[in-house]
Order: C-alpha cells, then sequence, then structure tokens
C-alpha cells in the first residue's frame, strides 16, 4: 500500500511548517489532489489538510478590493452579490467551471493550483514520458493527441494547457496572489513551461496561498467571461476570454480594456497587445475583430489544436461586444 | 390471446397497475435511498480484492514479468501471470458455437490490444492490490499496430458474405439514374458508459461457484462459467440484484471474469475485481468505428432507383465483430435496385461488442443523411423526400409489415414540432449568432423474439411472486412482470412482488435486443394464468371451499377478492380461501416455448441465442419504428452545436407501461445526442492507445445538454410481434437521432459533416 501520513493543520502556522517538508502536499476541497493521486501522478508522502483552518474562508469585497480566502468555496465566490455586483467575470468564470458538486467542495485556493489536464500527464503508468512530472523524460503529447493542448505560451518542453478558469479573470485584472511572506502577481505567479516544464507556479517549499486580492476598477465592474466548449456544463475550455470595459464619457471610446484567454496558453494568458490595440479606438465590430487577431501572433499549433487559432480571437470579440452593448 | 381481447386489455390502461397504466417504477425507491445492492456490493467473508495488470502496447509479445516486488508486497496473496494462472477450457460462443480453442487463457502473452490483461494481483485489500499491481514489471517485444480503419496498415478486410444483400441490378440502376447522390459517412469508436462499471465477486463452495456480477444475461454467462471450469451449469449461480446501466457491454463474461473466478478457485477465497473507469474502456468493446459509402440514385421527382451501400467496420485482431451496416439501409425505403456489401477490418483493439442497436445504428447515420443530401439536391422538402419513398412492403423480405406506423410517425411529429412553417434554404434561419437548423430522420429496430419462462407463485397471505432470472438494468422489468402478474390474477400491484437476477430462477434468455419486455410479458402472462386457473380450480373443487356447492363452471378474481361473476354466493379474499383449503401455496411455472421442447432445446434457448426467431419469420416482417425532428442552434462564429429542441414519434407497437416507455425513448434519444456531438474514443497512433478512458475525457451529455424532449407514441397493439402486443421500446429511438441532428446542422449552416461526432472545429 501507498502509505502517507496525514496531517490536520489547526492554524496557518502549523500549514506553513508541515508544508516544508519533503513531499508534503496540501489538501483543501481534494478535488483535484485525490484525483492526481488515484492516477498515480501526485504521491504525497505527508498531506496536509488545511481545510479545518478558521478565517481562511473569508469573502471580503469593497468598491476598492476583493480579498477573497483561499479556502472559499467557488459556489460561495460564485454567488456573492458582491462579487457579482463588482467583479461579474470572476463569478462568471467560477460558474461556468467544473459542476455543481465539485463547486462545492472545491476552494480558491486549490483552484489556482489546479493541474493540466494533458491526458499522457495523467497516465504515468502508460506514458512514462512527461516533462512535467519527470523532468526531462520528454514529453509524449508533442506528436500525440494535441486538440486540448496550447497554442500559446509553449515550449518544446510541454504544450499543456492551464485549464482553470478563475485564473484567466483574475489576470485581467491585476489580482495578486497573497503568500504570506509575500505577495505576488498572479499573472507573474503562474511560470510557462520554457525549459523546466515542472515548474507551474512561484512557491516555494513552506508557502501557502492565503488569499487572493483584486484590485476594484471600472473595467472589473464591467466584465464578462465568455466560455467556449464542447458540451454546454462540465468541461474545460476549448476557449475563453475574461474581459473588462471602461468606457468614455462618449458612452462609445475605449478608455480602459483587460483582455486575457484560457484554454489555448500554458498559463493564464493576458492580451496586452489587443488592450493597446483598442484604447482610444471607437468600438466598432470591424476594429474590435482586427484587434482581437493581435493576440495570436506567435501562435504555434500541434495539428488537432490548430482550431484554437481561430477560435480565440472571435470568443474575445463576442466578449467585448457583448459589453459594448451593455453600455 | 386474441386481437380483441389485446384491444379491451390495451383500453384499460387507465388503471395504473394495469398492464398499459404508469405505474412508476417499483425498484425505484430502493435505488433512490441507496437501499439497492447491487452485485459487486455483497460483503462477504474473508473477501479478497484483485487488481488487474494491463498491457502498455498495443501489439507484440511480453517477453517477461518480474513479479517479485509485488508478490513480497504487503497483503498479497498471489499474482496471477500467463504463466501461473490456472488452465481453463474453451467455452463456446453466445451463439452456441463450439470452442475454436480447447483452452482459455485471459492473461494474455501476445499482445493485440493496449490495455489487454496480462497478470493479476490478488491481495487482502484493495489498497494493498492497487499497489502492489504497480510493482509488476513487463517487458515486450513490441510490434506495429493497425491503429484504426485509417491506418496505412489496415487494407480492405475481410468481406463478409452474410451481409450482401442484393436485388435488381444496383450499381447499373445507379449509372442511368437522372440524379446521382454518393457520399461517405463515419462514425468513431464509442463506449457504451455505463455509470456502474464492471466487475463482479466470484466465490467457490467445493464445485459449486457463485458470481456476484451485473449482468444481461445470467443463462448465458452462467453457462460460460461452467464451461470455463468443467462443472455442470447447474452449479454455477449468477446473482445480478441491480444492474447500473449495460447498454449491451454486460451479456457475455469477459477475461477480467474469468480471472476473478480462477482466483478466486486458486486461493479457496472469494474475490472482488473491479475494473477501474480506464479499463472499463479497454477491457470489452463499444460500438466498432464504422465507414460507409451511401450511393442513391434518384429520378427527377425523388424517386429512388437505386441504392448502392458499402460498409467497413473494425474488429479486433483475434476476435469478430460485424456491425450490419446495411441494416436499415436495405428496409427504410422502397427501390428496385439495391446492393448492400460489408467488409470488416481488423484493427489492435479489444472485439467490439454491442452498444445500443448496434447495426441499426450506424446504418440509419448513413442511409438517413444521404436520403437527406438527395432531398436537397432535388429541392424537395426531406420530410416529403421520405414519403415519396415510403416502403410499403419490406424491400428487403418482401414481406409485409406486421404493423408499420411510420407514416403516422411523420404525421404527428411534424404536426407537434412545426415542420411545416420549416424555411427550406439553409442558413436562413438565425437568432443573434446563432443559426438554426431543422433536420428530420428516421429510425427503425427489429423485433427480436425469443422465450422466457416465469414462476408465479400465490402465497397464504394472497399476495404474489413472480421469479425470473431476467434482469433489470434500468428499463422496468421489475415494473412491468409485477403489472402483467397482478392484471393476470386480478390482485393489487402492491401485493406482487418480483424477484429477477438469479440464475437459479426461472430461466431467461438474453436481456438484449429490445426483446426482454416482450418475452418475459409473456412467460408471466402465462405463468400467472396457471396460477389463476389452479387457484379458481381449487374453489370451484375443493370441498373445503365456500364456493363449492355454488356450482358455479367459473370465478373472478379482483382486487385480490374471489366471487362469482355475477356476484351470488360468497365473496372471500385469496388468503381466506387459501387458508380454507388448508394451502400455503399456488406455484405455476410458464414458458413460451412449445411443449414439445426438449430439455437440451430449452438449455440452448436460454444459454446461447441460437433459438432466436427471425423478425421475418411466416408472414411477416417485424419492426418498430419512429421519426425525429430536430433543431440545432450552431454558433456562427464558435461552431459549437448545441440542440434546442427535439420531437419523435415512435411505434413500439402496444406499451406495457407508456411512462417507462418514454423514459427509455428519452434515454436513447439523449445518447444520441452524445453520438451526435460529443462521443468519440480518442486514440493515440504511436501507441495505439485510447486517451480519453473517463468520464471527464469522453464527453456524454450533461443535463445542460439535454432540451426537453417530446415524445409521441404512435403504436398500435401488434399481435404478430409479441403476446401482449408490444414491439420494441429500448433501442428504437438512438437509431436516427444522430443523422436528424446531422441534417439540422446542414440546415442550419450550409455545411455537411459526415463524420461524427460533429465539433466545433468541423465548423469553424
Ligand atoms: C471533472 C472535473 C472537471 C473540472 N472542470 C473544471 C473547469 O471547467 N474549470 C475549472 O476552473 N476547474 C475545473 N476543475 C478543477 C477544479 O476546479 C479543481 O479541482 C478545484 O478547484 C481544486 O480545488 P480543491 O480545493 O479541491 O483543491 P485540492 O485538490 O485540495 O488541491 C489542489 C492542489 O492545490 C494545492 N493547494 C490547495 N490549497 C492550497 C493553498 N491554499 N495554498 C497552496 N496550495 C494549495 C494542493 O496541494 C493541491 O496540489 C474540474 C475538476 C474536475 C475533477
Ligand atoms: S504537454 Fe506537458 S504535461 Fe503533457 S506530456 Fe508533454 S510535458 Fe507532460
Amino acid at each position: 500500500m501507498r502509505d502517507f501520513s496525514y496531517l490536520r493543520a489547526g492554524n496557518i502556522e502549523a500549514a506553513r511548517n508541515a508544508a516544508a517538508l519533503p513531499g508534503a502536499m496540501l489538501l483543501a476541497g481534494g478535488t483535484t489532489l485525490i484525483d492526481l493521486a488515484k492516477c498515480g501522478v501526485a504521491e504525497p508522502s505527508t498531506v496536509i489538510d488545511i481545510s479545518h483552518i478558521e478565517g481562511l474562508n473569508a469573502i471580503d469585497v469593497t468598491a476598492d478590493r476583493a480579498v477573497i480566502g483561499a479556502l472559499a468555496r467557488m459556489s460561495h465566490v460564485a454567488d456573492n452579490p458582491q462579487v457579482k455586483n463588482l467583479f461579474p467575470a470572476v463569478s462568471e468564470a467560477l460558474w461556468q467551471a467544473a459542476s455543481a458538486q465539485l463547486r462545492n467542495m472545491a476552494t480558491i485556493g486549490g483552484n489556482l493550483m489546479q493541474r493540466t489536464r494533458c491526458p499522457y500527464f495523467r497516465d504515468p503508468q502508460n506514458f512514462p514520458a512527461c516533462n512535467k512530472r519527470a523532468p526531462g523524460s520528454g514529453c509524449s503529447a508533442i506528436g500525440g493527441v494535441t486538440r486540448g493542448h496550447a497554442v500559446l505560451g509553449t515550449s518544446e518542453a510541454c504544450i499543456a494547457t492551464y485549464p482553470g478558469d478563475l485564473a484567466i479573470a483574475l489576470v485581467a485584472f491585476d489580482a495578486e496572489v497573497d503568500l504570506g511572506e509575500r505577495k505576488l502577481k498572479v499573472e507573474d505567479f503562474f511560470l510557462a513551461p520554457g525549459a523546466t516544464a515542472e515548474q507551474e507556479h512561484d512557491i516555494r517549499p513552506g508557502e501557502v496561498i492565503t488569499a487572493i486580492e483584486i484590485p476594484g476598477s471600472a473595467a472589473a465592474r464591467r466584465s464578462t467571461y465568455v466560455k467556449v466548449r464542447d458540451r454546454q456544463s462540465y468541461e474545460f475550455a476549448a476557449a475563453s476570454a475574461a474581459v473588462g470595459l471602461e468606457l468614455e464619457g462618449d458612452g462609445r471610446t475605449v478608455r480602459d480594456i483587460r483582455v486575457a484567454f484560457g484554454g489555448v496558453a500554458t498559463k493564464p494568458w493576458r492580451a496586452r497587445a489587443v488592450e493597446e490595440a483598442l484604447k482610444g479606438q471607437m468600438l466598432d465590430e470591424e476594429t474590435v475583430r482586427k484587434a482581437s487577431e493581435l493576440a495570436m501572433e506567435g501562435a504555434v499549433d500541434h495539428g488537432a489544436n490548430h482550431y484554437k487559432i481561430a477560435l480565440a480571437p472571435r470568443v474575445v470579440v463576442r466578449a467585448i461586444l457583448k459589453l459594448g452593448e451593455t453600455a | 390471446m386474441t386481437v380483441h381481447d389485446m384491444k379491451h386489455a390495451a383500453s384499460d390502461s387507465a388503471r395504473l397497475e394495469a398492464v398499459g397504466g404508469r405505474l412508476s417504477r417499483v425498484d425505484g425507491p430502493a435505488k433512490i435511498t441507496g437501499a439497492a445492492k447491487y452485485a459487486v456490493e455483497q460483503r462477504l467473508e474473508g473477501l479478497t480484492h484483485a487488481v488487474l495488470v494491463g498491457a502498455t502496447i498495443a501489439a507484440g509479445k511480453v517477453i517477461g514479468i518480474d513479479a517479485r516486488a509485488a508478490e513480497t508486497a504487503p497483503g498479497v496473496l498471489a499474482v496471477l501471470t500467463p504463466d501461473t494462472i490456472m488452465e481453463l477450457k474453451g467455452a463456446s460462443d453466445w451463439l452456441g458455437n463450439p470452442p475454436a480453442q480447447p483452452t482459455y487463457a485471459p492473461l494474455v502473452r501476445d499482445v493485440t490490444f493496449s490495455g489487454q490483461h496480462i497478470a493479476a494481483v490478488v491481495a487482502e485489500t484493495f489498497e494493498q492490490a492497487v499497489a502492489a499491481a504497480a510493482l509488476v514489471k513487463v517487458w515486450y517485444d513490441e510490434m506495429p499496430a493497425i491503429v484504426d480503419l485509417s491506418d496505412g496498415k489496415a487494407g480492405d478486410g475481410i468481406p463478409i458474405d452474410a451481409m450482401t444483400k442484393e436485388w435488381g441490378d444496383a450499381e447499373a440502376a445507379f449509372a442511368e439514374a437522372p440524379v446521382r447522390i454518393c457520399a461517405a459517412y463515419n462514425t468513431p469508436r464509442e463506449f457504451q458508459a455505463a455509470m456502474e462499471p464492471h466487475g463482479l465477486i466470484a466465490r467457490w463452495q467445493g464445485d459449486e461457484l457463485t458470481i456476484w456480477e451485473p449482468s444481461q444475461w445470467l443463462d448465458g454467462m452462467a453457462r460460460t462459467y461452467a464451461e470455463w471450469f468443467g462443472v455442470p451449469f447447474e452449479n454455477v449461480r449468477l446473482v445480478s440484484p441491480y444492474v447500473g446501466g449495460g447498454f449491451g457491454s454486460k451479456a457475455l463474461a469477459l477475461a477480467h471474469s474469468a480471472v476473478a473466478a480462477a482466483a478466486a478457485r486458486m486461493l479457496d477465497r472469494p474475490v472482488k475485481l473491479v475494473l477501474n473507469r480506464p479499463q472499463n474502456f479497454t477491457s470489452y468493446g463499444g460500438r466498432a468505428a464504422t465507414r460507409q459509402t451511401v450511393a442513391i440514385g434518384a429520378d427527377r421527382d425523388g424517386r429512388i432507383q437505386s441504392i448502392v451501400h458499402r460498409g467497413v467496420n473494425e474488429t479486433a485482431v483475434d476476435g469478430m465483430w460485424v456491425e450490419p451496416l446495411g441494416s436499415v439501409t436495405s428496409i427504410m425505403y422502397a427501390t428496385q435496385n439495391f446492393s448492400s456489401r460489408q467488409n470488416v477490418v481488423r484493427v489492435n483493439t479489444v472485439v467490439p461488442g454491442a452498444k445500443r442497436a448496434p447495426g441499426e445504428n450506424p446504418s440509419a447515420f448513413g442511409i438517413e443523411c444521404a436520403i437527406d443530401e438527395l432531398a436537397y439536391e432535388l429541392g424537395i422538402d426531406p420530410l416529403e423526400m421520405r414519403l415519396i419513398n415510403y416502403a410499403e412492403q419490406d424491400p428487403h423480405a418482401k414481406k409485409a409489415w406486421s404493423t408499420r406506423q411510420l407514416r403516422e410517425a411523420f404525421a404527428a411529429g411534424a404536426e407537434a414540432f412545426g415542420w411545416a412553417k420549416r424555411s427550406p434554404e439553409p442558413r436562413s434561419m438565425r437568432d443573434g449568432h446563432q443559426l438554426i437548423g431543422w433536420g428530420v430522420a428516421a429510425g427503425t429496430y427489429p423485433v427480436r423474439r425469443a422465450h422466457g419462462e416465469a414462476v408465479v407463485k400465490i402465497l397464504a397471505d394472497g399476495s404474489v411472486v413472480v421469479e425470473s432470472s431476467s434482469i433489470d438494468m434500468g428499463q422496468g422489468t421489475y415494473t412491468i412482470l409485477a403489472q402483467t402478474a397482478a392484471e393476470t390474477l386480478g390482485v393489487p400491484v402492491e401485493r406482487v412482488s418480483v424477484k429477477l437476477g438469479d440464475s437459479h430462477f426461472a430461466r431467461a434468455g438474453v436481456t438484449g435486443g429490445s426483446r426482454l419486455a416482450g418475452v418475459m410479458t409473456g412467460a408471466v402472462y402465462k405463468a400467472a394464468g396457471q396460477a389463476l386457473d389452479e387457484l379458481i380450480g381449487l374453489a370451484l373443487s375443493d370441498p373445503r371451499s365456500p364456493f363449492q356447492k355454488l356450482q358455479a363452471n367459473t370465478l373472478q378474481v379482483r382486487d385480490g377478492r374471489i366471487a362469482s361473476p355475477r356476484g351470488e354466493g360468497p365473496e372471500l379474499s385469496i388468503a381466506e380461501l387459501m387458508s380454507a383449503v388448508g394451502r400455503d401455496r399456488i406455484e405455476a411455472k410458464g414458458d413460451t416455448l412449445p411443449a414439445s421442447t426438449t430439455a437440451e432445446e430449452r438449455y440452448k434457448n436460454y444459454t446461447t441465442i441460437a433459438k432466436s426467431i427471425p423478425h421475418t419469420e411466416g408472414d411477416y416482417s417485424r419492426y418498430s419504428w419512429c421519426a425525429h425532428f430536430v433543431e440545432v442552434r450552431v454558433d456562427e462564429d464558435f461552431g459549437t452545436v448545441r440542440v434546442s429542441r427535439v420531437v419523435s414519434a415512435l411505434d413500439s407497437g402496444r406499451l406495457y407501461n407508456p411512462k417507462l416507455a418514454e423514459s427509455q425513448w428519452k434515454g436513447g434519444i439523449i445518447m444520441g445526442i452524445g453520438q451526435a456531438l460529443l462521443e468519440e474514443g480518442i486514440v493515440d497512433r504511436r501507441h495505439g492507445r485510447i486517451v480519453n478512458g473517463n468520464f471527464a475525457d469522453y464527453m456524454l451529455p450533461t443535463n445542460a445538454d439535454i432540451p426537453d424532449i417530446q415524445t409521441i407514441s404512435v403504436g398500435i397493439p401488434d399481435p404478430h410481434s409479441s403476446a401482449l402486443g408490444g414491439k420494441g421500446v429500448g433501442e428504437l429511438a438512438i437509431v436516427g437521432i444522430a443523422p436528424a441532428i446531422a441534417n439540422a446542422v446542414f440546415h442550419a449552416t450550409g455545411k455537411r459533416v459526415r463524420d461524427l461526432p460533429i465539433t466545433l472545429e468541423k465548423l469553424i
């Protein structure tokens, strides 16, 4: 039997201390960790249950900022009236993620830390080669089944897509992740694979996410999350976009815009080129379409995922025009 | 029963518990509350756990297995390999053909597909077995695999002459036809994806074997176990009280079943083996991938002059599966000239198997898309096109239909759907970014018939017990057999308890091909009739019976009470009569076989399908029919297809319980939506391995993908199809849904997608 020790952390200090142990992994809602343990990807020597730590599930939202505790449930955050009101893209990203049952179990911290859905990553027995799991072993996906794989931020080492929805909205609105000693931009917290596919986050042994903070803004208040997928529910994005929009007094000229992509990149992908191309422009379909194409500059496909290059800009267009219409 | 009787019974259907009443599933509360105990949930003393080790290559040889680490791991009782597993005898196949090989090896050295079982670890606990299985090291000599039908090495395959159907001169007539279409239609490898995984518990007591295993065919599987282990059939008891979905996959004892039973014998301990979800995609076959070309020649009025059909399905390197692709092609439309031929191609996969409406389902995808293409080619309404070519008799068997309410189905469906309001041009209906399309397609499924037997017992307290080794996998056997017994005996349905899923009960053949309801209602009707005759006979003739002096020649039972038809004389409950005559039970066994049937024939009838009665036997051709009307919405930018409306009109003959029939039809339609838009086993071409063998990646429809579905019954009792007038329900509705959706997608977008599933990249 694969034995491991189980520790229940009573407070955040205990969690941090335990998390510094080699082979330790945190357990929050368990919907990712238990899955990965079952398929042999996660083999923790110590499981540190943080789900009983008090005070880590608070949701505190003002016009200035939202502070969401790491243990807040996805469903609670999605349903929070203030989040819906001031950060609609955040609520929408959560509602469209996973299933009702999973959202009731899963936490915000765990959600950020979920791992890729690359099928090769999740099947070590049949596909030993995976740089993310076993650095230097190669990548089984390249040359294989790649329909869900990334077209942006890939490397020769790894082309796995970051699968989450929430983080897409977070990078669009410059959210930060609170690690106790350090606070990092969510955008910097996630790492593209480069030559080190195994390093997905800027998180050090002994660090625990305690909260995320999202600065309030006009763009965040007028925001949306559009997710395209094969089926209507309970599926990861084929392509998604979190978009926030602030218009000038004329109701047509773009003052501020935020655009981030999901489902197409190795990490939550902020599309600054699209934003820059649209700032100061009048919001018409033609302009928006042209600008959205910029997001795919440098995109590289691996055959079956080619469609994402055409699809992703269209998702952004839909999101921007939807926000424009609600003027 | 005469036709007159049947009409009478049908009109009686207002009563919930009568045959034809909308009684809710009697097994529902047990399932909802979790009280229903499924086969592998039995808790046995001394139970051990087995976990399989599967091949990680698709073709080649096992050249070495190192089991030492596994053998010494905590809790491990045995590691079975091809070298150490006990020898099993070959078993005859489901048709009753004798075994091709004298021995059977469920663990292999010669690997023909990825995931094939190579070894098994048995341990005291499940966790120990899982951990130890991961320690088994296997070395292979890998060989190139044939991945699928499109593999360059696959070739044209083997012609299956038995599938050839030809009349007239199809090729010549096609060449001369003024209007011609010809196109290729493909369906991918699909899986049954039942919620309940396959698995079993095996226990030996001396030479007696008890198997708890979800099963669509207790008697057939019990025979296989008996043959493998060389014990008498009677020594094997199969128990399958509930089945969490089978869809065709649970009718046979499989390699993993043999491993568990062998391990139990070798260790003399009960063994539990349950396939994990990925193993459920590699341990038994789903629907074979298919390719068809359909060529139709017609005159300018749309009348078909010729159909030329060629089909191919994949099968395994070491097993044969034929998915009859010409089955619907050859009967749906009237034509003077017809040709259908089929090949099978061996690829490195587990042997494909039956999935809901094998044959008819992919067959309908070809012909029902092709006829739609012809309709657009000619500018004729696709519904009109189907009526122009309506087959007034079976074009292949050249026999009259027993009943064919397909014209009525088209009419009722079109009316409810509002088909007349359709705008004919593709891309002519939209709602914002959504292109809207309407499509129609027909479906059919043959009335497969067989025989069954049932025991009906009337107990001292007046309650009734029905026993049969048939099963309920959600389709409602428990419920309709209770209704049949209640109606025949004249007792309230709550007084009837139905016991199924034990091979020691009265026998039944396979639950597949939508035949069970027709077979078993017939058997219960007969057994209950015999029990009733005995009850009334006792009441009239037993000196202790209060009715004896009445000198009546018959009595009536209503609501569990016995009285003379005209009401004079005493009235007794069944319990009172039983006590008066001093009986503690009346028991009758009824079957639908001719009285002259020998014991050997009976055995064959229940344990093979060799004795199934052809649907074209005698003067009639017997089928169920349906017409599906579908609305889709296709996002013009994203290519995503969502089904927004389904209206289906179906002819399943008489319905024994409309509520359950509707639920079966809807289930078929939902599965068809999945087939059209989502389902596909995706193979890594380098390794010949399915990479989406789990429920996160193998896409099945969720509730959000399913619109309101309206079903309309247009059936009439069909006296030629079954004792009580029903045809088939379970498989019918999945036939024709995928082409209806594909046709609607064409209407919405102007793009013809001929490869299932219709995923967004095909439309973007
Ligand atoms: C079938 C399925 C479908 C899904 N679909 C979607 C989808 O469409 N969109 C989507 O966004 N997600 C989806 N998910 C992922 C789901 O949202 C995540 O599993 C969930 O959010 C993880 O949260 P958890 O609390 O259960 O994490 P856990 O499983 O408890 O932990 C996950 C990981 O995060 C680490 N961790 C947890 N908390 C912390 C912390 N505070 N600090 C540092 N590390 C931490 C753990 O050590 C572990 O490695 C799906 C999951 C499944 C199983
Ligand atoms: S894409 Fe990344 S995660 Fe997938 S197999 Fe390659 S290295 Fe592993």
